[in-house]
């Protein structure tokens, strides 16, 4: 946020709408539980009370997509699952991201197998992918912010295109 | 001889094929047209009473003339024993006879070794594959000849629709 001029006793910020909005989306990240496999203990981890993903706004999170605008995927995605996380992210309202939290969940990690999907982003667009097997609290909190940091360059009064689907 | 292995031997001598010891383990081999006798007998015979049905799994050894291998494993919870019961089945129309009629318990472990290894369990209670999908049709995922990646279904995703993909940036 861009900090203007500060005047008086009450203090003045000016600002762009733009930036206000995407300063209060990113404050205010809703995830969803998304855990799969070991990754979703270090996501349990993030949570709980030594690493407190609540300074970072994200630590509400809740069971259902509809209350929730960010969905970590933590874990090995097998092909079975697929259909149930397409449709839990299309009932997550926008504005809508994901984070592919781990190897699994980003490339299919060591299981080159016949159920296991190599990647999450072959059936939703991702927006952050942290690495690690598993990555560690502050792995996670990296790609929070990194998100965070992308909210703030998003063009919020722009429509954002829609794009075939991508079959692969 | 181990006690066990003599008794399964004495009672059923012509079904008997071999049988090992290893690491206190006893496996007794069988032919597959007498695993439900078998089963029954060291099942229901008091000096046997292997009244809790560990795990079946199924073995594929390609090069053999009778290619798979089933896998029952039985425990004694009064006697505190194992073992561990094994038949041959040709790829042939690879089939056995089920022992859900034995062990209740059986059933899941049978419709998993059909998932996997394609081997039908006759009249078992209800006969589907248990871990992949009913509309499945890539094969039988376990046996030596799959491909590790599968033959493409991993990478189908028939339920995404034209313009649905919205992305966020």
């Amino acid at each position: 946020m861009g900090l203007g001029t500060l005047s008086g006793e009450g203090g003045l910020v000016t600002t762009t709408l733009e930036q206000a909005v995407n300063w209060a989306r990113k404050g205010s990240l809703w995830p969803m539980t998304f855990g799969l496999a070991c990754c979703a203990i270090e996501m349990m981890a993030a949570v709980s009370s030594r690493y407190d993903m609540d300074r970072y706004g994200a630590g509400v999170f809740r069971a259902s997509p509809r209350q929730s605008d960010l969905m970590i995927v933590a874990g090995t995605v097998c092909r079975r699952m697929a259909p149930v996380i397409r449709k839990i992210y299309d009932q997550m309202p926008e504005p809508k991201y994901v984070i592919a939290m781990g190897s699994c969940a980003t490339s299919g990690n060591i299981y080159n197998s016949y159920a296991v999907v190599q990647g999450v982003d072959r059936f939703v667009p991702v927006d952050i992918y942290v690495p690690g097997c598993p990555p560690t609290p502050e792995a996670l909190f990296d790609g929070i912010l990194k998100l965070q940091q992308k909210i703030m360059g998003q063009k919020v009064f722009i429509k954002s295109p829609i794009l075939g689907a991508t079959k692969i | 001889m181990h006690p066990t292995a003599e008794k399964i031997q004495q009672k059923f001598p012509e079904a008997f094929v071999s049988w090992k010891e290893w690491r206190g383990d006893l496996a007794v081999s069988i032919k597959k047209t007498a695993v439900v006798p078998v089963c029954r007998y060291v099942h229901d015979d008091p000096e046997m009473d292997f009244d809790y049905i560990v795990h079946i799994s199924s073995v594929d050894y390609p090069d053999d003339e009778e290619r798979f291998e089933v896998v029952y494993e039985f425990y004694s919870i009064r006697r505190r024993q194992r073992i561990r019961i094994k038949a041959r089945v040709a790829e042939e129309g690879a089939a056995i006879d089920s022992v859900t009629g034995i062990w209740k318990g059986a059933e899941y472990m049978e419709r998993e070794v059909f998932d996997m290894m394609g081997i039908v369990f006759n009249n078992h209670p209800d006969p589907r594959r248990i871990l992949m999908p009913d509309e499945y049709d890539e094969g039988w995922p376990l046996r030596k000849d799959f491909p590790l990646a599968g033959k493409g279904w991993r990478d189908t995703f028939e339920f995404i629709t034209e313009g649905t993909h919205r992305k966020t940036t």
